[in-house]
């Protein structure tokens, strides 16, 4: 692969351990039986020139190339299908090899353009290696047959995809991208169409191209692509790139490893990186194509202020702007108190840059006043976790799912929104893993090529708990606990008081069946596949945490893992699947009121006292306010200031409205972001922030992999976020300094327990590492819970089923549940900027059929959705997909204003907000609604920009 | 905070620990608001109750006097 080569051994890694041992060319290498020849030589440093294998897929064996002679063994077998036996001896090079391969590239080339000068692959073709390879000098054949390349006989090149074109002229149908779409992916986009020489690759039908069809532009029949058949537009546009960075999606919590292919600073392309142990060479179309935000027209890299929110934005100086923010703050706190100002966190920032937020918050600040995003997503996860086995984090790592048996999958979507992991879980599904779905709605997986799921739980919105009591009872009452495990690894007590609670006849299938609204006998065979199909594996979303219950329900399945013996070992656990790129590392690095780093209470003294030493300080020893604490508070006028790291709470959290009003009542809000946002409407600072393609740093993501962020082009602000806050921090009078990224972390290292072994030279040279890291677990720690939980032994609790006081009545019968699209990424501020916009011009509202009727709304009219709280116009889209009774969309686009219907009610313990459930009446609609007309007008008040000296016009609202 | 927020926020947490047998189900309403409550909330409880409790469940109620009590 040209100047950029990622290393491929031709046929995938097999684990086996038992070795063989071969001879190739006369070199001896030892391989794990049921290794091909083809990597047996590779692993011997033997490069078989080959065309049709690749690392990433089985082996195929249709393009003759990779043949070897062995001895003993008759003819000219492929080496990418033969298996490497004991004592085989191996000839990659003979005269005989050398004509066979000669031949065979001569076919190719005879039916292949010869504008390698000019084509985009040139460089990076591995037709054009494997021709340099076998020797090849004429092509016998002449170019002036039958052939699929000449202007007569090419079919036209197809562009519809925004982000790659497929040029059939230059394909010689090895079927790499069919395959990669088949064994990578999962989706089975594409096929090959007709026979022979009439063979061509095809996105479906004739009348498909690769935008109409099922392809998600995941990127992995591109990485495939030995040709320039299926390449990047932007490889087609720029050329070759030159360099590599290997550095971290920012997008959601897989955290896919990938290397930025650049020129200069320009990024070409973003490839996958084979060795990340998120994703291990595969992608989505989100982190492989939708980087282009980084550079859009719209984003603010000046510093801006102003007096009030309706006055232009006046372009200033980063000296004063942190002025500006330190003497308004000061102010506050000098008039109000110093618990009249606090700060947000986000997940999309850096562990580093997290960290000093949180420090800027507890030591400039000097109260406990900080939050994060999680607040509004996995704070239930924390909570429900921590409460029973002693830590918050997740048990497994990603790849655990290739060692499940049985997948139950609650409140996530994960082939949308954790596309990547959802490609390897669909991978064990195809190998004959069960998976039983518990959600409202007929997500992809239920039922989708090649996969099936054993059971489908098409619960009430809101009734989580309910259907873990149910599944629970069925596994007590069938006596299918693991006895063993619950005797040697949890609190007697607990157990007892659990399985006495769950045993109830109330808590059994039949008695719940009509809150759940699904038959009992689907419960109660979900429950015995669960707890005897072999490893049980939980996977989660914000499906389960939304709610009111959220923190219940991940106790429930907690509950379920400990008394079916599914934890501390590879394929089983309880795994949330977060929604951003390092929500995990946000939640680690101290981010919420309560904690410091580490998760250690604010009220443990000596936790307190080491940070107290570290930073010089005294720490508060009471837990600061939440972001809805802090939300309440301004409207009641005792909290006046706040800093917003890279969050827009004004267009993702619930009831917009209430949001609004709260920063409304400001005095001073300051957001640190990269487009001025829906906040930053209602903000009088906004400093410029960074891309991670401009960030240095790390993200911890789902699996609690700690990757190392890097940079590939200077800040386009001009300093990064980290030393923008210190900055801060220092104009208000505390010094925090550091002289890199890499110094954050070794105090974060230093004062974390959990991170004590890791370090920036560490990552860059071990690649990651999953916390902990530390004496105890020195390489990190893939699976948790191995010889004992965390709190010493797992505590069942019990989950009594509370239904939400979100009720729906004759005004608001229908349920209104959110949630996002493969597409597009939370509040859209990225993707929208890109073409992935192509997929998702406008949020949508999808109602079952039936609802659609009774209202009189046909496909793709507009309608109101109304809530207790507002009101909101979108078209609707009918589908099946639906419940009746149960409503969908998404929150991707500002204008829709999804959360101005959302409710205040939220999660018991954390107060995550309960979007999963809001009680709406959907009529026909043929105008904006009034909070969607106030919106608008904003346009014209909360986001001009004062013209620069340049006379440069004005940067308008964000969408 | 509206106190009518704030009382349905405590009779969620009590909601949670009744099954537990009181005394326990107490102190975990009242460890719960310790931990996680900032002050100014359990404050506003401890007025609320003052003025009568309206709203709270029993529980609720129990919890945020011994929080006062505690105090």
């Amino acid at each position: 692969m040209g100047m950029i080569e990622q290393p491929d051994r031709g046929t995938p890694a097999r684990e086996s351990a038992e070795t063989v041992s071969v001879t190739v060319d006369g070199h001896k290498v030892s391989v794990p039986k049921g290794t091909s020849v083809l990597r047996a030589a590779s692993e011997a440093g033997i490069q078989i020139p080959k065309l049709c294998a690749t690392d990433m897929l089985e082996a195929f064996g249709s393009c003759r190339l990779c043949l070897v002679e062995i001895d003993g063994v008759k003819g000219t077998p492929a080496s990418c299908t033969t298996p490497a036996a004991e004592g085989m001896v191996i000839h990659t090079q003979t005269d005989r090899l050398s004509r066979l391969r000669r031949g065979v590239m001569e076919l190719y080339i005879s039916d292949h353009p010869l504008d390698c000068l000019t084509c985009a692959a040139n460089g990076d073709c591995e037709l054009q290696d494997m021709a340099g390879a076998v020797g090849l000098r004429e092509v016998r054949y002449g170019m002036a047959g039958e052939n699929h390349f000449d202007a007569g006989s090419a079919k036209p090149i197809d562009g519809s995809n925004p982000y790659f074109a497929f040029e059939p002229a230059k394909c010689i149908v090895c079927s790499r991208c069919v395959r990669a779409c088949d064994e990578v992916q999962g989706t089975l986009a594409l096929t090959v169409q007709g026979r022979g020489f009439a063979s061509m690759i095809s996105a479906g039908t004739t009348a498909d191209d690769f935008f109409s069809s099922e392809c998600v532009s995941c990127g992995a029949c591109v990485q495939a692509c030995p040709t320039a058949t299926l390449i990047e537009k932007t490889v087609h546009e720029h050329g070759t790139p030159e360099r590599m960075v290997k550095t971290t999606c920012a997008y959601c919590g897989v955290g896919c490893s990938f290397e930025a292919h650049l020129q200069g600073d320009r990024v070409v392309r973003m490839v996958p990186d084979r060795e990340g142990g998120a994703n291990e060479g595969h992608s989505c179309v989100k982190g492989r194509f939708a980087w282009g935000y980084a550079t859009h027209k719209d984003r603010v890299t000046t510093p801006m202020v102003r007096e009030r929110t309706t006055d232009p934005w006046r372009p200033v100086s980063w000296d004063e702007a942190i002025e500006t923010v330190a003497r308004r703050f000061q102010a506050i706190q000098a008039e109000h108190g110093g618990q009249a100002i606090g700060g947000i966190t986000s997940s999309r920032c850096t562990n580093e840059e997290v960290y000093v937020v949180q420090k800027m918050v507890r030591a400039a600040f000097a109260n406990n006043n900080v939050d994060t995003c999680a607040r509004v997503c996995h704070s239930p996860t924390g909570y429900g976790l921590k409460t029973t086995f002693g830590t918050s984090a997740g048990t497994q790592n990603f790849k655990s799912v290739e060692k499940a048996d049985v997948v139950l999958l609650i409140g996530a979507n994960p082939t949308d929104a954790h596309p990547v992991f959802a490609s390897r879980m669909k991978r064990r599904l195809r190998q004959g893993a069960k998976l039983i779905v518990v959600d409202p709605r007929r997500i992809d997986l239920v039922r989708t090529p090649h996969i099936e799921a054993a059971h489908h739980i098409p619960l009430r919105p809101g009734t989580n708990v309910a259907v873990m009591n149910a599944l629970a009872h069925v596994i007590v009452a069938e006596g299918l606990v693991d006895e063993a495990f619950v005797a040697a690894r949890c609190e007697d007590r607990d157990f007892a008081r659990w399985r006495d609670f769950v045993a109830e006849t109330r808590n059994s299938p039949e008695a719940l069946a009509e809150t759940i609204g699904v038959d009992p006998a689907i419960l109660r065979a979900a429950a015995r596949l669960y707890a005897t199909g072999g490893n049980g594996a939980i996977y989660y979303g914000l499906g389960v945490t939304e709610h009111s219950q959220g923190s219940t329900m991940v106790m429930a399945m907690a509950n379920l893992a400990m008394a079916t013996g599914n934890l501390g070992r590879e394929g089983v656990g309880v795994n949330p699947l977060r929604g951003q790129n390092n929500v995990q590392g946000a939640c680690d690095m101290g981010s919420f009121p309560h904690e410091l780093s580490g998760y250690r209470h604010v009220s443990d003294a000596a936790t307190r006292a080491l940070f107290e030493d570290a930073w010089g300080v005294p720490i508060g020893a009471e837990p600061g306010m939440r972001i809805p604490n802090m939300l309440a508070a301004a409207i009641d006028g005792t909290f006046r200031g706040i800093f917003i790291q890279g969050e827009d709470i004004a267009q993702s959290d619930p009831n917009t409205r209430h949001v609004t009003a709260a920063l409304e009542a400001m005095d001073c809000v300051v957001v640190q972001d990269l487009f001025l946002n829906e906040t930053a409407a209602y903000a009088h600072v906004f400093l410029p922030g960074t891309s991670f393609l401009e960030k240095d740093g790390t993200f911890t993501n789902a699996e609690r992999r700690i990757n190392r962020v890097r940079p590939v082009m200077a800040e386009a602000t001009g300093m990064s976020e980290w030393e923008t806050v210190c900055r801060i921090a220092r104009a208000m009078g505390y010094d925090m300094a550091y002289d890199s990224a890499a110094d954050i972390m070794a105090e974060i290292a230093r004062l974390t327990p959990t991170f004590a072994g890791v370090s920036f030279a560490r990552l860059d040279r071990e690649g990651s590492l999953q916390w902990p890291v530390n004496d105890k677990a020195p390489n990190g720690t893939p699976v948790m819970h191995v010889d004992g939980f965390v709190r010493g032994k797992g505590r069942f609790m019990i989950t009594e089923y509370v239904a939400t006081e979100e009720r729906t009545n004759r005004y608001y019968p229908l349920i209104l549940t959110t949630g996002r699209i493969l597409s597009q990424y939370n509040v859209g501020q990225q993707t929208l900027k890109t073409e992935n916009r192509r997929w998702h011009e406008t949020d949508v509202l999808d109602i079952h059929p039936f609802d659609a009727e009774e209202r009189g709304i046909a496909d793709g009219q507009m309608v109101s959705v109304a809530s207790r709280k507002g009101a909101i116009t979108l078209p609707a889209r009918i589908t099946e997909r639906m419940p009746q009774g149960v409503v969908y969309t998404t929150f991707h686009h500002a204008l829709s204003g999804t959360n101005v219907i959302t409710t205040e009610y939220s999660d018991w313990a954390t107060e995550c907000p309960e979007y999963k459930v809001t009680a709406v009446q959907v009529t026909l609609s043929n105008q904006p609604s009034d909070w969607q007309v106030d919106r608008e007008a904003l346009g014209q008040t909360h986001f001009q920009v004062a013209r620069d000296a340049a006379g440069r016009e004005p940067v308008e609202a964000a969408e | 905070m509206k106190t009518e927020d704030l009382v349905r926020k405590a009779n969620q947490i009590a909601a949670f620990f009744a099954p537990y047998p009181e005394a326990e189900a107490v102190e975990g309403v009242v460890g719960h608001m310790r931990s996680f409550w900032e002050p100014r909330m359990r404050r506003q409880l401890a007025d609320h109750i003052a003025a009568g409790g309206a709203g709270l469940s029993p529980l609720a109620r129990k919890a945020g006097e011994k929080l006062m009590e505690s105090a």
